[in-house]
């Protein structure tokens, strides 16, 4: 018995997508896997392990989200893959646990019917049954087990009161497993009209559903998905969350303004004037400081987004940009990857996975990185709160406007490539779309909290891996050889130098040359390359905003911001394009396209708005 | 008829998929589609009615009309 105890049993979460599978397993092992209430959040699998009460070790496989067997997409084949065990370097699980949402009962349970088939021993069990109870789906668990021959479990993953049984049921089950005593259920064939025509008989024997007058839901969707009244709400939002962010964040930014200059008179105090004292105020806390100031900024953004993302609201959102990126031919599965890729391309690019036609893949791949990510925000905020008035259009806030204006743009130019793409490179994919919209529900609060201080910690994080070092780097080749005769004499003037002809038609200085090279690791290093170089230049600790309003001009500034609504930067975006297209091609592609988009972008706005004698 | 023909707030019930694309007709059988299933379509996108989303058996799902196309309904 005691080398039985020893091993581990592996266990696999498979189920329909947005069934709660990442949210169980979260809760059992402890994980902060991204959860959110829409389909196709989890595209690959991960493991963890937990313990069950009786002390037996439990090694859980999250998988995505698959309706059947076929595996019609990357992630599909994914979860398909690991259950058959042909995963390169994964054991087979010992047992499914089979996944479904209470309320989708009817519809869903011809799946794990087929989900019989792969010969593992299997539990189904039956999520949100709160949920279900409320919409008047009544379940007869017994009958339920006796007419599908596999155990039957109902849970609320998201409760420990919830999870209670489903974990009574573990304490046995994995012991059995791991004996090899554990029932295979029989085959049940692969003619799926006919799984459906048993699955329906199943459920008309355990199944009762009071057909209630119209659901919270669908009175929510009256209003909230209207082709006109929808389109108003979903703006609305958008409108407001960047109000909020401009309203809501100027005291914390204050109060982290006034700890970063605190910090630099008590560097100035202790050290005496040489190359440490620089590398640390004018380098360090100048270059990380200018960053991580936009950090309110940020957490507004994304308390907004996470809870639109919980709520429901979002699969919504993506029901009414479809009939747009229906027109201009992209996949309606691409919603949920352009969405992502607002906190950053990278997730979002792999999130394309669960979109089955190659080509449609490959075009949201590319539009991606347009839409406006983390790392733009510091250098939209910079420029916007430099050169745009803090002023109010009726109650309106400028600044606010703008920004939402700069995303619109993105947004904009994402679906006008998506249909050049679609007409000339990527021609034939048909474009489809078939998901299902979720319940609303009242977010988790402590999910959502937990959801929200991993947005800011990975803001944080960037800034002492990626733009420390950055600023060290910069701060070096801005000092040496000598800076008593201006940037353009230290290596870092050389350097931008080679660049600065390139760049001047489109209005660019040799400070913005100079920064954009370092912003390759990461877009708001460009910020921060700013901060160190004008904090070198200038014997007062001003805010780098003031230094930039006083010496850039109108015109330049809002070239800068226009480059930055493509900004060919960030390296690691190239190299996931790369990784999931396997190959150079496409990365480049993406790299040139956006390029020469930034170039005319900057260079337009430019002389545009030197035409009109800003 | 088929599914992207039916009008608004029309129950229906489901007779059988086009012929022609068993990748399509598999995938809506996955997601919940089956002969006999009563659907109502509720909701439809601004530009041509595209896409549109149907009530099945208290899920919604949201279509667009290529996949709608494949569905045969017969109105109740």
């Amino acid at each position: 018995m005691v080398e039985v105890l020893e091993k581990t049993a592996r266990l696999a979460l498979l189920g329909a997508p947005n069934c709660g599978k990442t949210s169980l397993f979260n809760a059992l092992t402890g994980g902060r896997a991204k959860v959110a209430n829409y389909p196709g959040v989890t595209v690959e699998y991960r493991k963890g392990e937990f313990e069950l009460p009786h002390g037996q070790g439990v090694e859980l496989l999250d998988l995505p989200g698959v309706y059947g067997d076929c595996g019609h997409s990357m992630d599909e084949r994914v979860a398909i893959d690991a259950v058959r065990g042909n995963l390169e370097g994964e054991r087979r699980p010992d047992g499914l646990i089979f996944m479904m949402d209470a309320s989708h009962i009817t519809t869903h349970l011809h799946n794990v019917l087929q989900a019989k088939n792969y010969g593992l021993p299997i539990v189904l069990v039956l999520n949100m049954m709160d949920m279900a109870a409320r919409d008047g789906i009544d379940i007869d668990i017994s009958q339920l087990e006796a007419l599908l021959g596999i155990p039957v479990i109902s849970c609320v993953a998201v409760r420990a009161t919830g999870r209670a049984h489903l974990l009574d049921f573990l304490n046995e089950w994995s012991g059995d497993l791991l004996h090899g005593s554990a029932s295979v259920p029989e085959p049940e064939g692969d003619v799926l009209k006919e799984l459906q025509a048993k699955a329906r008989t199943i459920t008309g024997g355990a199944v009762s559903r009071i057909e209630q007058a119209e659901t919270f839901t669908q009175r929510i969707d009256k209003i909230v998905l209207h082709p006109v009244i929808g389109l108003v709400i979903l703006l609305t939002i958008l409108f407001v969350m960047f109000q909020a962010v401009y309203t809501w964040s100027g005291p914390a930014m204050d109060m982290i303004e006034g700890g970063i200059g605190l910090l630099q008179m008590g560097v100035s105090s202790v050290l005496t004037d040489g190359w440490l004292k620089s590398m640390i105020s004018d380098g360090i806390i100048a270059g990380v400081g200018s960053v991580l100031v936009f950090l309110p900024q940020i957490i507004i953004l994304f308390a907004f987004i996470l809870l639109l993302e919980a709520s429901g609201y979002m699969a919504r959102a993506a029901f009414l940009v479809d009939t747009l990126m229906a027109k201009v031919g992209l996949n309606g599965r691409a919603f949920i990857p352009l969405l992502s890729s607002f906190a950053c391309a990278i997730p979002g690019i792999m999130a394309a996975r669960t979109i089955e036609q190659e080509r449609d893949r490959i075009t949201t791949i590319l539009i991606a990185p347009l839409m406006t990510c983390a790392a733009r925000w510091p250098v939209y905020f910079l420029i916007i709160g430099a050169f745009i008035p803090a002023k109010k259009v009726g109650v309106f806030s400028q600044q606010g406007l703008v920004a939402f204006g700069l995303v619109i743009v993105g947004i904009v130019f994402a679906m006008i490539m998506a249909f050049i793409f679609k007409k000339t490179l990527m021609q034939g994919a048909k474009s489809t779309l078939l998901i299902e919209l979720p319940s609303y529900k009242m977010p988790v609060f402590k999910d959502y909290l937990r959801g929200l201080w991993d947005r800011g910690m990975i803001f944080i994080n960037r800034a002492g891996r990626i733009i420390m070092p950055a600023s060290i780097a910069i701060w070096f080749l801005a000092s040496y050889p000598t800076k008593a005769s201006g940037i353009a004499e230290t290596f870092a003037g050389k350097i931008g130098g080679v660049i600065e002809p390139l760049l001047k038609p489109i209005g660019f200085n040799l400070e913005i040359a100079i920064s954009l090279i370092p912003a390759m690791a990461a877009r708001e290093v460009a910020v921060s390359s700013l901060a160190t170089i004008y904090a070198l230049q200038d014997t007062q600790t001003d805010a780098l905003s003031g230094i930039i309003s006083a010496s850039w001009t109108l015109p330049t500034a809002l070239a800068f911001l226009a480059w930055f609504v493509f900004a060919p930067q960030c390296l690691s975006t190239f190299a996931i394009i790369k990784k999931e297209t396997n190959g150079w091609k496409w990365p480049l592609f993406a790299f040139g396209y956006l390029f020469v988009l930034a170039y005319a972008a900057a260079g337009i706005t430019y002389h545009t708005a030197r035409a009109f004698g800003l | 008829m088929t599914l992207r023909d039916l009008p608004k707030n029309t129950p229906a019930r489901i007779q059988g998929f086009e012929a022609g694309d068993s990748e399509l007709e598999t995938r809506l059988r996955e997601i919940g589609f089956a002969e006999g299933d009563q659907v109502e379509a509720l909701h439809f996108g601004l530009f041509g009615r595209n896409p549109m989303s149907v009530r099945l058996n208290g899920a919604l799902i949201a279509l667009r009309k290529s996949e709608a196309g494949a569905v045969i309904v017969e109105a109740l």
